[in-house]
């Protein structure tokens, strides 16, 4: 039988790689991926707890949270090419141009 | 009446404030032509108000409230002005001598850089003075107070790249701040213990209170007096003060704002009247004073500084007429006084003028031939403040002498009588050693000429004030007697033997000036002696001031200078700018731009606060 903990672990799995990933990953398309799953594995938890509840708010905020990846993914691969053509390159350790 | 009052007090504030707008700018004669005509129809005001408050004196008393200034609880001191007796003759004396000074300086200061600026401060000099005898309480005056303090600094370190002229400039300031203190300390007393300053119910109130109350109110008033009118031991600044130029000298350091302590102990006669014990005491410092300074003058080797010792001498004179209860004889004097003695400061001023500054009487002799009007108005000048019949300083110094004689104070008589020989003698040994004997500038390469006529058409009023304005002795004692209270003389019986024995000694100490100095010096023999030491270091005063009070408290400003402010003010305003610079310092290495590495910290941040979080719920839930 799987309970909501079942699916509250896969969540927070998810949630901690993505976590490394965006910590450790220095390509910044696979920065992306990481973020991706961290946003899904969040998206898992509101659908798990949502349907536990019997409450549609949080499937209907899973949506949302689709929808707003969906978008952030068009621009940011947009912004990710056009840096791509710049600079050759996608590595963050390039891109100290912050630097204080 | 009322705007005749407005348009006296206002026209000088104008033309200073149209003067200071032009004040950095290189000399226009416009501006001395302007200020000069304001003071004029100040002057024609004041006049008018006199003839008003003259006409009936009973009845016509000018007396105004601009407006409300302060009022909060009970205290409500209005801007509130009134024209009587005393401040009439008050406002012609101020408005006539500084008119001509006005003039005067036109050529005086006509190769100044400052021209403009020196017009802008006189001008409000002028406006102060006007405030300081024009208010009707005692808030307003000290306004005009400090508002003539502030233009004598000013005017004092006219030529302010000269260190010694702003050195004396922060004396003769620092001086009546100690002085003013003491004034203001007097004026909350009266605040206190009668609920207004409003002199007319102050004074109403005053019999009620006690007496040692009185006594320390008008012994703090007479602080204020004796810095303002430079009585000892606040005296030094005085002398000090002729850095600045001879027509402030003239008009403010010797005709108008000095006297203003003595116009303050005239205003308050209802007090001293009461306290006559006060006032015998300030009498007594005045005689002090009046020979005190001059045996300065005796020997003194600079001419603008005889003259201010002079003024000092006779400033201690009208304080024995005010302390005795004379208060009509002291405004007399300083009548009298302002006028003669503005001249003898105008009539230094061509000296000077004439000499490329030079100042040592020592260095002259002889200019009666190039400079005869202008020896011949200060000769006039020097025989009023003799007192020698019929010139104007006669009438009102021997009345002093009659006042200190009527009330059985021969010490005081017997003081000031010899001080009388002693300005005669003085006077004359510097109209003779500047215009009289060898011409010894020449061998210096001096080539004196004569002021321009206009400047000596302006000394010409004066002149005939200061010879005439004794005439008129009895219309002025009827005349502000009926404010301030009149004297009773005890000596008609021997009236003429006292006239008497006081010109004799004026004509002698006259003789004695003429006869050493007619052709040329003292002996030399005579600067040995230990008395003319004393006399031409001014008693050791400044040197035992500079010693007793400047060196220790400079010691003391380097101990806190160094020691307190440095080791925990400033070390404690360090300490806190330091310790943000160096945690910024250290904490610069964060932004390093690299967007992985701000992302670390991003991820420690969340999660110490979601560890925070976690810790503040459990606990929050364990203890309830």
């Amino acid at each position: 039988m799987i309970t909501l903990n079942h699916y509250l672990v896969l969540s927070g799995l998810l949630f901690s790689i993505g976590l490394v990933g965006v910590i450790k990953r220095k390509n910044l398309l696979m920065l992306f991926f990481a973020t991706e799953i961290m946003l899904n594995a969040v998206n898992v938890g509101f659908a798990a707890i949502s349907n536990h509840y019997g409450d549609l708010s949080g499937q209907m905020f899973a949506f949302f949270i689709i929808a707003i990846a969906a978008s952030e993914v068009a621009v940011g691969l947009g912004l990710l090419i056009l840096m791509y053509k710049r600079k050759s390159s996608v590595d963050l350790d390039t891109l100290t141009t912050m630097k204080g | 009446m009322e705007n005749y009052l407005y348009i006296a007090l206002f026209a000088p504030l104008l033309g200073s404030l149209t003067a200071a707008l032009f004040g950095a700018r290189p000399k226009t004669l416009f501006t001395g032509l302007w200020t000069s005509g304001l003071l004029a129809v100040s002057w024609i005001s004041s006049i008018l108000l006199f003839l008003h408050v003259y006409a009936d004196p009973s009845t016509n008393v000018v007396h105004v409230k601009m407006m409300d200034w302060i009022s909060a609880g009970n205290l409500s001191i209005p801007f509130g002005f009134v024209v009587d007796q005393v401040s009439a003759t008050m406002m012609i004396v101020v408005t006539t001598v500084s008119t001509m000074v006005h003039v005067y300086a036109i050529g005086y200061m006509s190769h100044d850089k400052g021209f403009n600026r020196f017009f802008s401060w006189l001008s409000a000099f002028v406006f102060s003075m006007m405030i300081l005898v024009m208010s009707d309480n005692f808030a307003g005056l000290f306004i005009g107070w400090e508002g003539v303090g502030l233009c004598s600094w000013g005017l004092i370190g006219f030529w302010y790249h000269k260190q010694s002229a702003t050195w004396a400039a922060n004396e003769a300031f620092i001086m009546n701040r100690i002085a003013d203190l003491g004034m203001l300390i007097g004026i909350f007393l009266i605040y206190w213990n009668t609920g207004t300053l409003q002199y007319d119910e102050a004074f109403a109130a005053m019999p009620n209170l006690e007496h040692t109350l009185l006594i320390t109110i008008g012994a703090f008033l007479f602080v204020g007096a004796m810095g303002k009118s430079a009585q000892f031991p606040l005296h030094t600044w005085l002398a000090d003060a002729m850095e600045g130029p001879t027509p402030v000298s003239a008009l403010i350091h010797a005709a108008t704002m000095v006297t203003a302590g003595v116009y303050l102990v005239i205003r308050a006669n209802p007090l001293y009247d009461l306290i006559p014990e006060v006032g015998y005491v300030i009498a007594s410092l005045g005689a002090f004073v009046a020979m005190f300074a001059a045996t300065m003058a005796l020997v003194n080797r600079d001419i603008k500084r005889i003259i201010a010792y002079s003024t000092l001498s006779q400033l201690g004179y009208m304080f024995v007429a005010a302390g005795l209860g004379a208060y009509w004889v002291a405004l007399f004097h300083l009548m009298t006084h302002a006028f003669f003695k503005a001249l003898l400061f105008l009539g230094a001023g061509n000296v000077m003028h004439a000499m490329d500054d030079e100042l040592d009487p020592f260095k002259m002799g002889g200019l009666y031939k190039v400079m005869k009007p202008t020896a011949i108005l200060m000769i006039l000048a020097s025989v009023a403040l003799a007192g020698i019949y019929p010139f104007a300083g006669f009438f009102s110094k021997d009345k002093i002498l009659e006042v200190a004689f009527s009330g059985d104070h021969y010490i005081l008589w017997g003081v000031l009588w010899v001080t009388a020989g002693l300005t005669a003698f003085y006077s004359f040994r510097l109209i003779m050693l500047t215009f009289f004997g060898d011409e010894r500038y020449k061998k210096l390469g001096f080539h004196p000429h004569e002021a321009y006529p206009y400047m000596l058409w302006a000394m010409a009023p004066l002149a005939v004030l200061a010879a005439i304005a004794g005439f008129f002795e009895h219309a002025f004692v009827d005349f502000v007697t009926t404010l301030l209270p009149s004297y009773e003389f005890h000596t008609h019986h021997v009236e003429m033997i006292l006239i008497a024995v006081t010109s004799t000694i004026a004509i002698l100490g006259i003789a004695t000036a003429v006869i050493i100095y007619k052709n040329g010096m003292l002996h030399p023999k005579w600067m040995e002696r230990p008395c003319y030491k004393l006399f031409t270091n001014q008693y050791y005063i400044p040197q035992f001031y500079d010693a007793v009070f400047s060196k220790p408290y400079k010691e003391l400003s380097i101990i806190f200078w160094k020691q307190i402010d440095m080791k925990i003010v400033d070390a404690t305003v360090d300490l806190i700018a330091n310790t943000f610079f160096n945690i910024g310092e250290n904490t610069r290495g964060v932004q390093s731009g690299n967007l992985s590495i701000m992302l670390r910290w991003m991820a420690l941040g969340v999660t110490m606060l979601l560890t925070f979080g976690l810790i503040f719920v459990a606990a929050a839930t364990l203890l309830g």
